[in-house]
């Protein structure tokens, strides 16, 4: 268990957290923008496309978070549910 | 040396003397065995070995070729690196069953006809239900149970299979099937059971979860990567198998975002991560085969990697429910940096070995020209990011504080993570090693521009909307809960269907058996009516009333004989 004495981590701190999400944007924006520089050799055609997998790593994301979520309400029960 | 000797049987004979050793050398045991077996597998010469005859059908018990060679390389990595996993254990039953068990893993991979592949099929059931059970509780016993039905079923349909190939074909070989006659059928069945195709799946996230945490490190790496061997052995090329694998990739994972287990999560992922193996047989070009066979190594590894580091926690913590985890990082820095690593190749990071195996997969779907399995694979990647590379870590050593301060692993599990670790950065960073065990020689460049810029962004904007769904607060929370899968249909149904028919058999017994009691008793009744005391049958008669009657019958007579 936790003892009182405990030092503080770096990412205890909100503000902390907050600047590795902003350095995450910044990365992000970084990635896609090289696009302009490498020229991607397109594997299907589609993708070819400037920023094809940043845009469609995000979709996918998002759509498999949401659709869980809704999958949730479908197929939640208690913890115990097949043991009684 | 031209010794020519099946290393899964070498590991069988000595998993079954293990528990004869004395505790100090079972270790040493444990682990010399996959070496000697490496060994004897490093000189064998490709070709059929130990041949020999039984009831008229001859049997291949050690077929050394490029395809069963790299599987038996990596079933014996597995078997040596859960070995250094487990050293801790005083109790020489899940070693010893360990080492069965990936015997008859390997054993099965070598085994050049139908008929020795059944038997080692059916023993890696019968060996592995030990390390579920090795969990001592009562909720492990019903699993094992439930996991031994759905093994051992499979060795079933294979046999029938087998039985009607050789009806059909006059041969029992293992060589390719296809799905062109009801053997061909029956054998993929029995195959897809054991690979956990979709609907046929929830026997491994319902098992593998419930297993001893070092348990779980064996199990992850044979039965399911055996059916991956059996499936490119005998299926390569199958369209089918392209839809099939492309359905496992992308629907287990909705259910491992919603999971709070983590190592179900794993068992989720998994599944997801066979479906790459299933499309890349089912493609069955040298390419996407190479591509099958280096994904089976890698996951291996990574996977191996991934639960040990859960292992650990539940070691240590005594769950791995992601609601009672949180900031475990505090007291477990090592097993949070090796979880990360399995996480990153997992998901396919470059330099890590996920990104050299898939890739080879992805490429031949695209060579191909199947745009929606691409497609699908591709969502799929950005998926097991999400779930495994993402969640995994983060609610098990990170998100909410949970004020758990465990103590770091033993040594021997930071050992087993450590050198599990090595592994994979080292095939992420120098892929030529892994290619030179494939099944085809292969030229194929993962680290083109191309490839690791759109791997990267794919990889970055999935933690971008992890990031932001997190921060706006729609990620959906950990709930204990239980979610449903197929498993309903046997857990809850099937029970509930079986509890049906028996109340109704006990209710219709027993309204039986009260008929015939009510039958039963208005007969006693009439018979003591006619016959028991005060019946007109029983009754005393007085002797001068029969003294009249007789004077009646003797005058009756005297008229008779005078008339």
């Amino acid at each position: 268990m936790k003892s009182p004495q405990e030092r503080p981590r770096w990412l205890d701190a909100k503000e902390n957290v907050t600047k590795v999400a902003r350095a995450l944007y910044v990365v992000c924006a970084l990635a896609v923008l090289a696009d302009l520089i490498i020229h991607r050799h397109a594997e299907v055609g589609a993708d070819a496309f400037f920023g094809f997998y940043g845009l469609y790593g995000f979709i996918g994301s998002v759509f498999l978070v949401l659709a869980a979520k809704q999958l949730r309400k479908l197929l939640k029960r208690s913890e115990d549910y097949y043991d009684v | 040396m031209t010794f020519e000797l099946n290393p899964g049987l070498l590991l069988i004979v000595g998993g079954v003397l293990l528990p004869l050793l004395r505790p100090g050398l079972r270790l040493v045991w444990m682990l010399a065995l996959p070496v000697l077996g490496a060994y004897l597998l490093w000189h064998a010469p490709e070709g059929n070995h130990m041949p020999f005859e039984a009831f008229g059908v001859p049997l291949e018990l050690y077929r050394v070729d490029s395809l069963s060679r790299i599987f038996g390389y990596i079933f014996l990595l597995a078997t040596f690196l859960g070995g250094i996993y487990a050293a801790h254990l005083k109790n020489p039953l899940e070693p010893s069953a360990a080492l069965v068990y990936a015997g008859a893993a390997v054993g099965a991979v070598f085994s050049g006809d139908l008929v020795s592949l059944f038997v080692f099929w059916e023993l890696t059931a019968l060996a592995s239900v030990f390390l579920i059970w090795a969990r001592g509780t009562e909720r492990a016993f019903h699993t094992g149970m439930r996991y031994l039905v759905v093994q051992v079923g499979s060795g079933v349909v294979l046999l029938a299979g087998l039985l009607v190939r050789w009806q059909e074909t006059g041969s029992v070989a293992f060589d390719h099937i296809g799905i062109d006659s009801v053997g061909g059928v029956l054998i993929l069945i029995a195959f897809g059971v054991k690979c956990a195709f979709p609907l046929l799946h929830n026997w491994l996230q319902d098992a593998y979860p419930e297993a001893t945490p070092t348990g779980t490190v064996i199990l992850s790496a044979f039965t399911t990567k055996l059916a991956v061997y059996a499936l490119a052995r005998g299926y390569a090329g199958t369209d089918l198998l392209i839809w099939i694998g492309a359905l496992m990739t992308a629907f287990p994972i909705f259910f491992a975002v919603i999971e709070n287990d983590l190592r179900r999560v794993l068992a989720y992922s998994l599944n997801n991560q066979l479906g790459f193996m299933v499309v890349g047989v089912g493609i069955g070009t040298e390419l996407a085969l190479n591509g099958t066979a280096a994904h089976a190594f890698t996951h291996i590894l990574y996977k191996a990697l991934l639960f040990m580091s859960m292992g650990a926690v539940l070691h240590r913590v005594g769950t791995t429910l992601g609601t009672e985890l949180g900031g475990l990082y505090k007291s477990m820095p090592w097993t949070t940096g090796f979880c990360i690593v399995g996480a990153a190749s997992i998901s396919g990071v470059p330099l890590f070995s996920g990104f050299v195996s898939k890739s080879m997969i992805l490429s031949s779907a695209a060579y191909e020209g199947h745009y929606i399995v691409w497609g699908v694979l591709l969502f799929a990647s950005a998926g097991v990011f999400h779930h495994s590379g993402i969640k995994i870590p983060f609610f098990a050593f990170y998100a909410h504080d949970s004020g758990k301060r465990p103590r770091e692993a033993p040594g021997n599990m930071l050992l087993a993570m450590a050198l599990t670790a090595v592994l994979c950065v080292g095939i992420g960073v120098w892929p030529s090693a892994l290619y030179a065990l494939l099944p085809y020689a292969t030229d194929y460049i993962p680290y083109t521009d191309s490839h690791v810029l759109s791997q990267v962004q794919l990889l970055l904007f999935s933690a971008l909307a992890f990031t932001v769904l997190m921060r706006t607060g729609i990620y959906p929370p950990e709930l204990r809960s239980t979610n449903l899968d197929t498993e309903w249909f046997y857990r809850r149904l099937g029970r509930n269907l079986a509890r049906g028919i028996s109340n109704a058999i006990a209710l219709g017994y027993a309204v039986a058996l009260e008929l015939v009691a009510y039958e039963l008793r208005r007969l006693v009744a009439t018979l003591r009516r006619q016959y028991g005391p005060g019946g007109v049958l029983a009754r005393t008669w007085t002797t001068s009333g029969m003294v009249l009657w007789v004077a009646a019958m003797l005058g009756a007579y005297l008229v008779f004989y005078l008339v």
